[in-house]
């Protein structure tokens, strides 16, 4: 095991280097000038090259990488060019922020989708299987941002019962799990939840009407197992893909809520990425995307060890 | 006066499509919004613009200087009288160091409190001004590069920081040399903030919101606050935003949803608009093989832009120009081109220049998809396209990124990045004459050096910059200026399409408010029931 946990350890490394440089290429690929948030297109040439010079923008590209992969190995990655703030401290706040929200929306997303999936891959082809296959197509299919929309509408702008955005009454750093904060959480992790839920429905029930068809499954019911007996081990033959694809699908959310965020003005990383989008602040926007791309390749290390620990044949192989 | 219970005490902003609080060492980013939201609440300029009427534009009048005056011999320097008795947030005065302490925190590289990041928001806007010098306690003389009679308008975007606050947070700072413990420093600057403005920072939380309290002592009792607390809070989404205040939990929204704006009002809140100082217009390239090198050409495109049509299109949420500034504007001067819609006139035109049905002439557009200040780019733009077809006008587009849009604006038509198009849509703010007409005017403004994007200018329009530029008397400054832009409007360098009214809605509560032909308004008088 323990080899084995080392031997994925240093294939994620070329992982992380490869991330890295495909991080920093892209953003410098991107057509729009990196000073655009601090220097208006009227500033004068002589300015611009000042602050080209004082930003280190005027080094050649290389060098701009090594120091800044230098730098990011000591837990260093930069200075914001629109905020003038540490990015690590930036990204830091908004990844605990969205990680609050992301894991709670996996939570309903792996409990409704489960549920669905199991539900109607036992009952194949029955009323129940139909609609909660109905609904799982449902969440996969729904854009989440139209979806978010649509909550606010309802229970913030015509019910009253939700606040429509925010991360709380005061800042996310006083977040308490009490109802004046959760309260806050409720429209933006149930429009979060959707998409998981019908990708983990649709999986789960694919891998239940696989696995009943399985001799073992004949077998156990020859040997009497009551219908609890047998879901009972066809849960646990799901289980190690349902849980990563759970984990792929927290991976995303930890990075792919862009829309769900703006939309809610949830200040987690999507939230962060827009405002870094959008004002071109290469240092944060390089930041944030290095991190949220660690966290995939270490969620994924975190998932193959889990599904190794649950599947021993994952080991062997 | 409070301002409202538990969610009623606050006013959020959208923030011009970022999802964050400008910033608030005291000098804003995010353009003039950011001027609008942590500038003026919270800091003086040596001029402020009155933001006091509704129905007359928006002026210049004395903020922390008294008065001012050009040198009689030598015009390149400047002699301000300053406020007394003026206390910053944390108590120390404010007097001539002040001043010089604040010019040189853009402009002097070797003084220790220089600030990179603050440099671009702040030299490009008064582009002339080179160094400041203490005479004695409240006066002060400022030095230009050249005789620039608009250095007072351009000083209303310099913001006076409290440098004893700022010394603290040096000597607190940790860093290895100066320059780091400097940087340091200006980053607890900005999460404690010192100017003398109307309001003081209590609370702020990057990226999330900005409390600002009532400074009771503001040494001005009209702007003297009666609302105890403000609360800004982000929020991106237009959407979003509406449904806050449709939900109650804030009192004020920055740019409602344009599709939600009778439902606001069905809810008996109330929008606030006026026509601001902000152009909407397509700028036209005057290279060699421009189509719009055709004078009768561009006047029919002027004319054939349905501008009532297209407000409706907007949900009334848009002025029709007449000009870069409206009639009635000190710098106004009465132009002999009319700027209305004449499709039959625009016809003519057209016929004249050798264009009909079957001949329509071919123009090139470069515009984007959405950015701050530009409103509904693609609908309004497609709008347009329609309605010039009537007038023999075959309009392309070639839709790019806002932020590169926003980077070709200063490489020109000639560059490769203009991609074939002879004219681009980029907004403008319009408060001051460089950014509302001499940067698109005057030869020495070609690109790169500035926004002159269509190469538009001659000796004859060099001459009139040179006159207003010189015209130190402030009336004499507004007729050198008049000239200019009559001048502007008849060679018709721009179609000039929209002005933005800058639309705010807010719940009944809110009252004193008072929206100004400006980009900015003062939360200063208002009350909260």
């Amino acid at each position: 095991m323990l080899a084995y946990l080392l031997r994925r350890l240093v294939y994620t490394l070329p992982i992380m280097l490869g991330v890295a440089v495909v991080c920093f290429a892209l953003v410098h690929l991107a057509p729009g000038d990196p000073l655009v948030s601090v220097l208006p297109p009227d500033a004068s040439a002589e300015l611009q090259a000042q602050l080209r010079t004082l930003y280190g923008f005027d080094r050649s590209l290389p060098e701009q990488f090594f120091g800044w992969v230098w730098r990011a190995l000591q837990g260093d990655l930069g200075t914001s060019i629109a905020t003038s703030r540490p990015v690590t401290g930036e990204v830091l706040t908004a990844v605990g922020n969205t990680l609050r929200l992301a894991v709670v929306a996996t939570l309903i997303g792996f409990f409704f989708g489960c549920l669905f999936g199991f539900v109607a891959g036992y009952f194949r082809n029955s009323l129940v299987d139909r609609t909660a296959s109905m609904l799982s197509v449902l969440g996969v299919s729904v854009p989440h941002y139209w979806l978010g929309m649509v909550l606010v509408i309802v229970f913030a702008a015509q019910l009253n019962w939700l606040p429509a955005t925010g991360a709380g009454p005061g800042s996310s750093g006083d977040w308490a799990w009490d109802w004046a904060h959760l309260r806050h959480m409720v429209l933006p992790a149930i429009t979060m939840s959707v998409i998981p839920m019908g990708i983990v429905a649709r999986t789960v029930r694919a891998l239940v009407a696989e696995i009943l068809a399985q001799e073992f499954v004949v077998g156990l019911r020859a040997k009497g197992l009551t219908h609890f007996g047998v879901f009972r081990h066809v849960v646990k033959n799901a289980a190690p893909t349902a849980l990563a694809v759970m984990g792929l699908q927290l991976g995303y959310l930890l990075g792919g809520s862009i829309l769900i965020e703006t939309v809610f003005a949830w200040p987690g990383t999507g939230f962060l990425l827009n405002s870094a989008i959008f004002q071109r602040d290469l240092p944060l926007l390089q930041g944030t995307i290095l991190v949220l791309a660690m966290f995939f390749v270490l969620l994924n290390l975190l998932v193959d060890v889990v599904q190794t620990t649950i599947d021993p044949r994952i080991q062997r192989s | 006066m409070a301002f409202g219970q538990a969610v009623g005490d606050q006013l959020p902003t959208n923030l011009a499509n970022a999802a964050d609080i400008p910033r608030t060492l005291g000098q804003p980013d995010q353009g003039f919004e950011g001027n609008r939201f942590t500038g003026i609440p919270m800091y003086d300029a040596l001029t402020h613009w009155d933001l006091s009427k509704a129905d007359a534009p928006s002026v210049l009048i004395p903020g922390l200087a008294l008065s001012w005056a050009v040198d009689a011999k030598d015009k390149t320097k400047w002699v301000f009288k300053l406020r007394p008795g003026v206390k910053f947030h944390d108590g120390s005065a404010f007097n001539a160091d002040a001043v010089v302490w604040n010019v040189r925190k853009v402009l002097d590289k070797d003084a220790v409190h220089f600030d990179a990041s603050q440099v671009g928001v702040t030299a490009s806007r008064m582009p002339t001004l080179r160094s400041a010098r203490k005479i004695d306690d409240l006066t002060v003389e400022l030095t230009t590069s050249e005789p620039d009679s608009f250095l007072p308008l351009n000083l209303t975007n310099l913001f006076m920081a409290s440098p004893a606050h700022w010394q603290k947070k040096f000597d607190a700072a940790a860093g290895a040399t100066p320059a780091d413990k400097a940087k340091a420093a200006w980053t607890a600057f900005a999460a404690d903030a010192s100017g003398s403005g109307p309001f003081k920072m209590a609370r702020f939380v990057a990226r999330e919101r900005l409390e600002l309290v009532a400074n009771k002592a503001y040494w001005d009792p009209k702007r003297t606050p009666r609302i105890d607390r403000v609360v800004m809070l982000p929020m991106p989404e237009a959407n979003a935003r509406t449904a806050a205040l449709l939900s109650g939990q804030v009192d004020w929204i920055e740019a409602p949803a344009p599709d939600a704006m009778a439902t606001i009002k069905q809810r008996g809140h109330v929008i606030h608009s006026n026509p601001q100082p902000h152009v909407w217009p397509w700028q036209l390239s005057f290279a060699e093989g421009s189509p719009w090198l055709d004078k009768r050409v561009r006047h029919a495109a002027n004319l054939c832009v349905d501008r009532d049509g297209l407000s409706k299109l907007l949900g009334g949420m848009m002025g029709s120009p007449k000009g870069t500034v409206p009639p009635g504007h000190p710098w106004w001067g009465n132009p002999s081109f009319d700027i209305k819609f004449d499709p039959a006139a625009a016809k003519k035109l057209m016929t004249e220049a050798g264009h009909s049905a079957a001949k329509p002439l071919k123009v090139k557009v470069q515009i984007s998809a959405s950015g701050s200040g530009q409103m509904q780019p693609l609908p309004m733009n497609e709008f347009v396209q329609q309605s010039l077809k009537q007038c023999f006008f075959d309009v392309e587009f070639d839709v790019i990124e806002w932020n590169t849009l926003f980077t070709n604006w200063r490489k020109g038509a000639k560059d490769p990045s203009a991609n074939g198009t002879n004219a681009i849509n980029v907004s403008f703010a319009a408060m001051d004459p460089f950014f509302a007409m001499v940067r698109f005017t005057s030869t020495k403004t070609f690109p790169p050096v500035s926004n002159n994007w269509g190469y538009f200018g001659n000796a004859e329009f060099d001459k009139l910059i040179a006159d207003a530029r010189t015209a130190f008397d402030d009336k004499a400054r507004d007729a050198a200026l008049a000239k200019l832009h009559a001048r502007i409007v008849e060679e018709a360098p721009f179609v000039w399409i929209a002005h933005d009214v800058g639309p705010r809605a807010m719940t009944a509560k809110v009252k004193g408010v008072v929206q100004p032909k400006s980009w900015f308004i003062d939360i200063a008088p208002m009350t909260m029931d």
